[in-house]
C-alpha cells in the first residue's frame, strides 16, 4: 500500500506553511537572535498563574460543560461590554474554545461548504485560507496594500464579493502587519455589508493590543451584532499562549450549530485554564495595561529603528508586529530574510509567509526584551547599509 | 510625563535618546523633564541593585523595630533624624501598628550590627525599647526577584 496515496488531495495540496520553512533554518543557527515568534514574551501574570495552580490543589481536574464554565462565559460578556459595547447572553451566545483558533475552525466548518466563497484579506494569519479550504470552500483573497495602511476599504471588499460570498474574515488589529481598523474605516465596510447576506468572522485576538486609540469592534454596530461571529482569546492580551483558551460569541443559532461542531471534536477546554481566565478577566486589567504600555514604548522603538536604517514603515497600531517595507533593498522577502539571518544571524519572517501581497515586506515581531530589539535592529542596519551600498 | 519615571525606575541606564523613542517625544524635551524631577527631588538617584550574596563581600541585614517616645512640638521627626543620619542605616520609616520606627542596618557581621543597636540606637534618648530581626535571605527586593533571570524559551511556531 502506498501511504501517502491514502491521504486525501484537499490535505496533500495545501502546501506547508511559509514560516516553517524559515524556522527550519532558524533553528540550525543555534546563535541567532530572533524577532520572528509570534507570541507575548511576558509570563502569565501570576494571580491567573496561580488561580490555575488553585484549582489544581481543589481537584478540579474534570470536563467543563461543553460551551465553558458559565461564571467564565459571565466575565466574558460583562468584558465585551465594558471594553468593546458589544453584549452577548452568557447562556447562549458564548462558547469557549480551545485558543481562538478553535474558533475560526468551528466557525467556517458551521458556515461553509463547497460551492461557497471566503473573503480572505491578506496578509494574515496562515490559518484562514487551509481551514476554509479543508471544508471545501473557496477562499477569495483581498491584497491589502500598504497604500491604505493595509486597512480594508470598502472598493477592495466590493469587487470581491461576488454571489457565492458567504462569509467576509475580518482580521484586525492585524497579524502579520499590525493594522488596525479606526471607526471611520469600519464604518465604510459596515456600509458595505449591511444589508448584504454575508456573515463576518472577525478574528479580534489582538483587540487589546490597540495603541493610540480603542479598538473598535464591528458587532458594536447594531446592524452587524446578528450578522457577526466575535473572535476572541486569552492568549495575546493576558500573555496565555500555552493555555489555549479562546471564545466565539454570536447569534444564538450560529452558536447552537457551532456548538455541534465543538462538543464532538474537542468536547470542553481546558478545565484548569478556565478557572485562570476567570482570574484574568476579573482581576487582570492593571497587569494587561502594564504589558501594552510596554509593547508600545517596543513598538515605537522598532518603528523609529527601522525609519532610521532607511526602511518604508507605515506606523503599525495593533498587535505587536512592525511590517516594513525591504523593497528598495532590492531583494525580495525571502532572499532578504534568508541573508539577514546567514550575514548578521537575524531571524524575521518574509512577508510573503502571509500572502502574496506580503511581497517586499517582512514581519518583525516586538514582543522581545528592549536589549534584544536594539541588537536585532543594529545588526539588520548593518546588512542594509552593506546591500545599500553595493 | 510619569511615564518617563516608570521607565526609569525600571531601568536607570537607559539613555535620554531611547526614551524618547519610547514615549514619542524629543530628546531635548526628556532631558529637560528629567532635569526637573531631579532638581524638584522626585527623582532622588541611580541606584543598582546587587545580589550581595553572590560576591565575597560579608553582609547582613537587619530589621530594628524601634520603640521611641515622641517629641513634644517635633513628634517622631528629630528622633527619626539622630538614627537615619547614620550611614548604617539604609532605611527608616514611621509606622501604624504596634511600634513606631522600622529601622534597617546593613553591616559586614552579625556582631556589628548588635553592637550597633546596643551601643548607638538602643541608649539613644526617647528610645524605649528595640526589637532586632537579622533577614536570612532575600528572595525579592525592589520589585526583583532575586533568581537566575529567565531564559527566552519560546518555540518557533507557526503563526
Amino acid at each position: 500500500m502506498n501511504i501517502s496515496e491514502m491521504i486525501t488531495p484537499a490535505i496533500k495540496n495545501i502546501p506547508p506553511s511559509g514560516i516553517r520553512k524559515f524556522f527550519d533554518l532558524v533553528n540550525e543557527m543555534k546563535d541567532a537572535i530572533s524577532l520572528s515568534i509570534g507570541e507575548p514574551d511576558f509570563v502569565t501574570p501570576w494571580c491567573v498563574r496561580e488561580a490555575g495552580i488553585y484549582s489544581l490543589e481543589k481537584g478540579h481536574t474534570h470536563y467543563s460543560p461543553n460551551s465553558g464554565f458559565i461564571d467564565l462565559r459571565i466575565e466574558i460578556s460583562k468584558y465585551l461590554k465594558r471594553k468593546y459595547h458589544v453584549e452577548y447572553d452568557p447562556k447562549n451566545q458564548i462558547i469557549v474554545t480551545v485558543g481562538g483558533s478553535e474558533g475560526i475552525d468551528i466557525a467556517l466548518r458551521s458556515l461553509v461548504g463547497p460551492g461557497d466563497e471566503v473573503i480572505i484579506p491578506e496578509p494574515s494569519f496562515v490559518a484562514y485560507k487551509p481551514c476554509t479550504i479543508f471544508t471545501g470552500a473557496t477562499p477569495v483573497i483581498i491584497n491589502l496594500r500598504v497604500e491604505d495602511q493595509f486597512r480594508l476599504t470598502p472598493e477592495l471588499l466590493e469587487k470581491a464579493i461576488t454571489p457565492k460570498t458567504k462569509v467576509v474574515i475580518l482580521p484586525f488589529p492585524n497579524n502579520p502587519t499590525g493594522a488596525v481598523m479606526p471607526r471611520e474605516d469600519m464604518d465604510k465596510i459596515v456600509k458595505v455589508l449591511e444589508d448584504k447576506n454575508i456573515i463576518v468572522i472577525s478574528d479580534e485576538i489582538y483587540s487589546e493590543l490597540t495603541y493610540e486609540g480603542s479598538h473598535v469592534s464591528i458587532a458594536s454596530y447594531p446592524s452587524m451584532k446578528d450578522k457577526t461571529l466575535t473572535i476572541n482569546g486569552f492568549s495575546k492580551s493576558y500573555a496565555m499562549t500555552g493555555w489555549r483558551l479562546g471564545y466565539i460569541c454570536g447569534h444564538p443559532d450560529l452558536i447552537t450549530a457551532m456548538y455541534k461542531v465543538h462538543q464532538y471534536c474537542i468536547m470542553s477546554s481546558p478545565t484548569t485554564a478556565q478557572y485562570a481566565a476567570i482570574e484574568a478577566l476579573r482581576n487582570g486589567d492593571k497587569e494587561v495595561q502594564v504589558m501594552v504600555s510596554e509593547y508600545n514604548r517596543r513598538r515605537r522603538v522598532m518603528v523609529d529603528g527601522f525609519r532610521k536604517m532607511g526602511l518604508d514603515c507605515f506606523e503599525p497600531l495593533g498587535a505587536f508586529y512592525v511590517f516594513p517595507c525591504i523593497k528598495s533593498t532590492g531583494l525580495s522577502s525571502e532572499e532578504f530574510c534568508e541573508r539577514l539571518l546567514e550575514e548578521e544571524k537575524v531571524a524575521i519572517v518574509p512577508g510573503t509567509a502571509f500572502g502574496q501581497s506580503g511581497e517586499g515586506f517582512m514581519r518583525a515581531c516586538y514582543a522581545y526584551s528592549i536589549e534584544n530589539i536594539n541588537e536585532a535592529l543594529k545588526r539588520t542596519e548593518n546588512f542594509v547599509k552593506r546591500l545599500k551600498s553595493r | 510625563m510619569e511615564e518617563i519615571l516608570e521607565i526609569l525606575e525600571k531601568d536607570n541606564k537607559i539613555s535620554a535618546e531611547q526614551i524618547a523613542v519610547m514615549v514619542g517625544k524629543s530628546v531635548e524635551e526628556v532631558r529637560a523633564v528629567i532635569k526637573k524631577y531631579e532638581d524638584e527631588n522626585v527623582i532622588l538617584g541611580y541606584n543598582t541593585l546587587i545580589n550581595w550574596e553572590k560576591t565575597s563581600k560579608e553582609a547582613v541585614t537587619a530589621l530594628i523595630e524601634v520603640k521611641v517616645t515622641p517629641q513634644r512640638g517635633e513628634g517622631f521627626d528629630k528622633v527619626a533624624e539622630r538614627i537615619y543620619r547614620y550611614p548604617q542605616v539604609k532605611a527608616c520609616y514611621l509606622m501604624s501598628g504596634g511600634f513606631d520606627l522600622t529601622v534597617i542596618i546593613e553591616g559586614n557581621t552579625m556582631k556589628e550590627v548588635a553592637l550597633f543597636v546596643a551601643e548607638k540606637l538602643a541608649p539613644l534618648e526617647n528610645v524605649l525599647s528595640t526589637s532586632t530581626h537579622f533577614v536570612l535571605k532575600k528572595f525579592k527586593d525592589k520589585g526583583t526577584i532575586f533568581e537566575e533571570r529567565m531564559k527566552d524559551d519560546r518555540e518557533a511556531i507557526i503563526l
